[in-house]
């Protein structure tokens, strides 16, 4: 009989209680003793020199405490922002590297662009202080958009005279021509991945104090990894040591990427805070979060699938221009090169992968890791000309998909990008997805929304993703400026309760109640007695944070490390009070028992024994029960699986309804299904709003045009079907829990399957040329309207 | 925000008297677009007079063959009134489709229509149903009221106090939401009235207007394939990254056809 609250069992969220009952504590809901108010003046325009900033006006008003502008910042030598991944050129040569200062020094180069802060003893006095701020611009002509970044609209940074940050490539550009010329089939298909916006609901917030007494500057901020944070502001920007710098991101209303980079506003109220030695509370607003938050996706690619007659895929040519906006974010460069471009094989035996990425500076927000991160961009571009493929050669998309599937037995599988994958069957999930959705009665549908005057359409997505990030001499031979491993410590108390500490951080994911399932169901403890501790780097040891879907993975496998630690503790203790030999002892359900005899200890003995060592084995062991565990792993994770989309168009309007949607994903075992089911539904609801609804607008001149949610569509509950789930296991066999990351992945898969639906529902209607996202009434209408 | 004297009034004279004596003084009804607005620090007033809870302003009754609505009553009010559902079961629905349940239940029909957004749907309903404007001073034809973009035919401080809706015969409203903010793009009311047939489209121009090619055709035969044929040109229509103008006049067309298929 398994536990009710064990590996497997899906247990309720032990943080929801305080979270739907408004007991939550995230950072604006700290308030610090003498705490005073920031607010940023950002630019309104998106390039422009700054002639000056005139702060006297500002600094003479009611509650005004102080004025720092970009100046202040140099003349203090406090350092720009620094990005953590270093991307090389194909010719060898480093990507071009701009300063990122915290505040903007000689010019703006995106609206938003802090170029100062005040600091006053009430918001409201802090914010009409920032509007008397005098600012004068000198208007450059602005670069909104990658083609007038190209076209040399303007030059941004000295350093990059085109606009280009790198020129990158995988691959042998020859020997995959050579191969697509001898193809008897060519598909070649231009794609747009639209910028989005992530709209965590928590804003992000950051209060900087500084301790007189100690020295120590705390940051309480809304951050996704508290110790990188630490780290990049600590080493890079102010040159503060780690013992004298504490980081802590309490509750965390969502960061879907957004929070995982290190921002201005941190470092500016951790250093002013030292300043005028008062604690600084500076909230973003959603005006100010859509102007300042990391944006994600924003690529423009021509893709070419080449396939020989009986359609077996034979090369894949890849040519991407990937929007890095004014300045390089933490991990911008990586995102469009070795998040996406590795995964580029998808779920085939395409022998030949080719890409060559370009990332280029404009005038709008610094675009960084976006749920999926690449992996979504790569799937759609995979996704979406394999279903055209199959059009184009009259095969049925499912079974062009599973005539180049890579085989189960031919795992684990190199890829010609550089990943091997570990464990997969991907023909399982494309089949359990297709019963899912009775994929053989779609035509009869199809014919009942003719009749009715709609069109309807099916669409494949069969994705695969790396995460669990990440191998550290992996990533480090990539470039990272970081290593990935991960970190947990098991803290039994004496009466045998457990505090877990662990380096990841849960902002809506559900670790408290995931990591405890994974203590209890080791120690046979009830999971009440379970606590997780997260978020806080003075209390926990230097862990990497949460993202790329690693937080199980990576540090559900460091806990399952130190828990082995802590049984073959407790073993050992278990024996002496047995009067055994550690080795005779087995452990379970939380009894530790002697084979043949009726010898047993229980686990909350063996605790208390371990801390009221009075009958110890004092030469063998210290007293106490208390471990710890890094855990770098040795690949990635690769979840894997099939989503189908079916839509209908109501052709008078160009509406897109969702009509139904089934995934089926394959995360190796799983700890909590329910946990994981949702999500997978949070997952797919962001990519069917990538689909259907959100886009990021600026115009030729930079301007934010979808800067309120009045422009900017975010999905909602009547914009979605009941999603139906389900999972197949293929355990990931390199880490000790056999998991692999499942944030991410209905993310990555669900905009082509949404748009495979879209573009099959509107081709019915003689559209051939497949609409970008997302697709909009007003774009699915005129596409309809042309033809 | 910005700092504002904030001022209840106790009448609708009260309130009248109290925004002519601020030197920059706005009446609040129930502040679903004032208040964002000063949110944003988009408007500085030097007073807000909130009349949302004058009793004398709310309450709907059915009489005459109208149906009075007070100008603070509230969307979900209307929405779920058994007199508006009996009377013009178009209005209620109307109603029921403004904004979220939030903004329903503080949301009022005279500040919606004094406001007068491009995008409101009460424009449509009081210019589809000949609705008569009654203020502390005069009453208004429905016809005559909205002059313009967020403009009309009220005096500076004229308070409207409510609104008289002719019984119609037959009505339907149907609307094509903006999928980011799910204001109308095109929401067309459609009435069968003792007066004839009445098409009033908001959402789509600057101000809501009167479809009086479509009101011929169907008064000469009130059925969705009157319409056919019936084109209404994009010039002056508006556009935003949401709908081209084609796409307004387009819908235009859709949602009359659909609004009189509504009617039954």
């Amino acid at each position: 009989m398994p536990r009710d609250d064990g590996i497997g069992a899906s247990v309720r969220r032990k943080e929801d209680f305080r979270f739907v009952t408004g007991q939550g504590s995230y950072t604006d809901d700290l308030n610090r003793h003498g705490q005073t108010y920031a607010a940023f003046v950002r630019s309104p325009h998106a390039h422009a020199t700054l002639n000056s900033v005139n702060t006297s006006a500002a600094a003479a008003m009611d509650g005004v405490v102080a004025i720092f502008t970009g100046q202040d910042l140099l003349d203090a030598e406090v350092n720009g922002l620094p990005c953590g991944w270093q991307v090389h050129s194909k010719d060898g040569e480093p990507m071009v590297e701009p300063a990122h200062p915290a505040l903007a020094q000689g010019k703006v180069r995106h609206v938003g662009d802090a170029v100062a802060v005040v600091i006053a003893e009430t918001l409201s006095q802090a914010r009409a202080a920032a509007e008397a701020v005098a600012v004068d611009y000198g208007m450059l002509p602005a670069v909104g958009n990658m083609t007038a970044a190209k076209a040399g609209k303007a030059q941004i940074f000295e350093e990059a005279p085109n606009n280009q940050c790198y020129d990158w490539e995988i691959g042998d550009e020859a020997e995959i021509d050579a191969a697509m010329a001898k193809a008897t089939h060519v598909v070649e298909l231009p794609l747009v991945n639209n910028r989005l916006i992530a709209n965590p609901i928590e804003p992000r917030v950051a209060i900087g104090d500084y301790d007189t007494a100690t020295g120590e500057h705390t940051l309480f901020t809304t951050s996704q990894n508290p110790h990188v944070i630490r780290l990049l502001m600590g080493a890079f920007v102010l040159g503060l040591p780690e013992h004298k710098l504490r980081v802590v991101a309490p509750d965390v209303g969502g960061g879907f990427g957004t929070k995982i980079f290190h921002y201005a506003e941190e470092a500016i109220v951790t250093w002013a805070a030292a300043k005028v030695r008062r604690p600084i509370k500076w909230t973003s607003d959603r005006s100010e979060a859509f102007m300042s938050d990391a944006h994600g996706r924003d690529h423009e690619t021509v893709a070419k699938l080449g396939l020989d007659a009986d359609g077996k895929f034979l090369a894949l040519k890849v040519q991407t221009d990937a929007n890095m906006g004014a300045y390089l974010s933490t991990f911008a460069p990586a995102v469009p090169t070795y998040l996406y471009a590795t995964l580029l094989a998808g779920q085939y035996t395409t022998p030949l992968v080719y890409a060559n990425v370009r990332a280029w500076f404009t005038n709008t927000v610094p675009v960084d890791a976006y749920r999926g991160a690449g992996r979504p961009e790569a799937t759609y571009v995979i996704e979406q000309i394999v279903e055209e493929a199959a059009r184009q050669i009259g095969m049925d998309p499912a079974d062009l998909r599973a005539k180049n599937f890579i085989s189960p037995d031919a795992v684990p599988y190199q890829t010609p990008v550089a990943l091997e994958y570990d464990s997969g069957n991907y023909a399982g999930t494309l089949e359990m997805a297709k019963k899912a959705i009775n994929y053989d009665g779609f035509a009869a549908r199809q014919a009942a929304s003719k009749a009715a005057g709609k069109l309807r359409g099916i669409g494949f997505s069969a994705y695969i993703e790396a995460c669990g990030i990440a191998p550290s001499a992996v990533v480090g031979s990539l470039g990272a400026r970081a290593g990935l491993y991960e970190v947990a410590n098991v803290r039994v108390h004496p009466t045998g309760s457990v505090t877990m500490h662990t380096g990841t951080h849960s902002h809506g994911q559900g670790h408290e109640t995931t990591f405890a399932q994974v203590v209890a169901e080791r120690l046979g403890v009830p999971i009440e007695n379970v606590d997780v501790v997260h978020g806080d780097t003075n209390n926990i040891p230097f862990g990497m944070g949460t993202y790329g879907s690693r937080s199980l993975a990576v540090g559900g496998s460091a806990l399952a490390k130190a828990l082995d630690k802590v049984e073959a503790k407790a073993k050992k203790i278990a024996a002496h009070l047995m009067e055994a030999s550690d080795t005779d002892v087995e452990f379970k359900d939380g009894q530790f028992t002697i084979a043949g005899t009726d010898k047993s200890v229980s686990f909350g003995d063996v605790a208390l024994t371990a801390y009221v060592p009075h009958n110890f084995p004092h030469d063998e062991l210290e007293p106490g029960l208390e471990e710890q565990a890094f855990y770098d792993p040795a690949n990635f994770t690769f979840p894997a699986g099939c989503h189908i989309a079916e839509v209908e168009i109501d052709p008078e309007t160009g509406t897109v309804t969702l009509a139904n949607f089934v995934a089926a994903d394959d995360f190796g075992n799983i700890v909590n299904p329910m946990i994981v089911e949702g999500q997978v539904h949070g997952g797919i609801a962001q990519g069917v709003g990538q689909a259907l609804l959100e886009g990021c607008v600026y115009d030729e001149d930079g301007q934010l045009v979808t800067g309120s949610y009045m422009d900017y569509a975010m999905p909602r509950a009547d914009n979605l079907p009941n999603f139906t789930v389900d999972t197949q296991v293929t355990p990931c066999p390199h880490n000790p829990l056999g998991v692999k990351g499942c944030g991410e992945a209905g993310a990555i898969a669900a905009p082509a399957a949404v748009m495979n639906a879209v573009t099959g529902a509107m081709r019915a209607a003689g559209v051939t040329k497949p609409i970008d996202m997302p697709a909009t009434p007003s774009e699915v209408w005129a596409a309809l309207h042309a033809s | 925000m910005y700092e504002f004297n904030y001022q209840k009034a106790g009448s609708v004279a009260d309130a009248a008297a109290k925004v002519a004596g601020a030197d920059d003084g706005t009446l609040m009804a129930g502040g679903m677009t004032l208040i964002p607005t000063l949110k944003q620090r988009l408007a500085m007033p030097s007073d807000v007079v909130d009349i949302g809870q004058l009793a004398d302003l709310q309450g709907i009754s059915v009489a005459g063959g109208k149906v009075s609505i007070g100008s603070m009553t509230t969307h979900d009010t209307v929405a779920n009134s058994a007199d508006v559902k009996g009377a013009i079961p178009a209005l209620a629905v109307l109603a029921s489709g403004i904004g979220d349940p939030m903004v329903r239940n503080r949301g009022t029909m005279g500040g919606s229509v004094a406001n007068n957004d491009p995008a409101a749907d009460y424009p449509g309903a009081v210019l589809g149903l000949g609705a008569t404007v009654v203020t502390d001073k005069r009453e208004i034809a429905g016809d005559a009221f909205f002059t313009g973009m967020f403009e009309t035919a009220l005096d500076e401080g004229e308070i409207i106090t409510r609104i008289d809706f002719p019984v119609p015969t037959k009505a339907a409203y149907t609307k094509f939401p903006n999928p980011a903010s799910r204001y109308a793009i095109v929401g067309v009311f459609v009435a069968q009235t003792a007066d004839g047939v009445r098409v009033a489209v908001t959402g789509a121009g600057g101000t809501a207007f009167r479809a009086t090619e479509m009101e011929a055709a169907l008064n000469a035969n009130f059925s969705p394939s009157a319409l056919d044929g019936i084109s209404v040109s994009s010039d002056g229509l508006n556009k935003d990254i949401h709908a081209s103008a084609e796409y307004r006049a387009h819908l235009i067309g859709v949602m009359a056809k659909r609004a009189v298929a509504a009617c039954g």
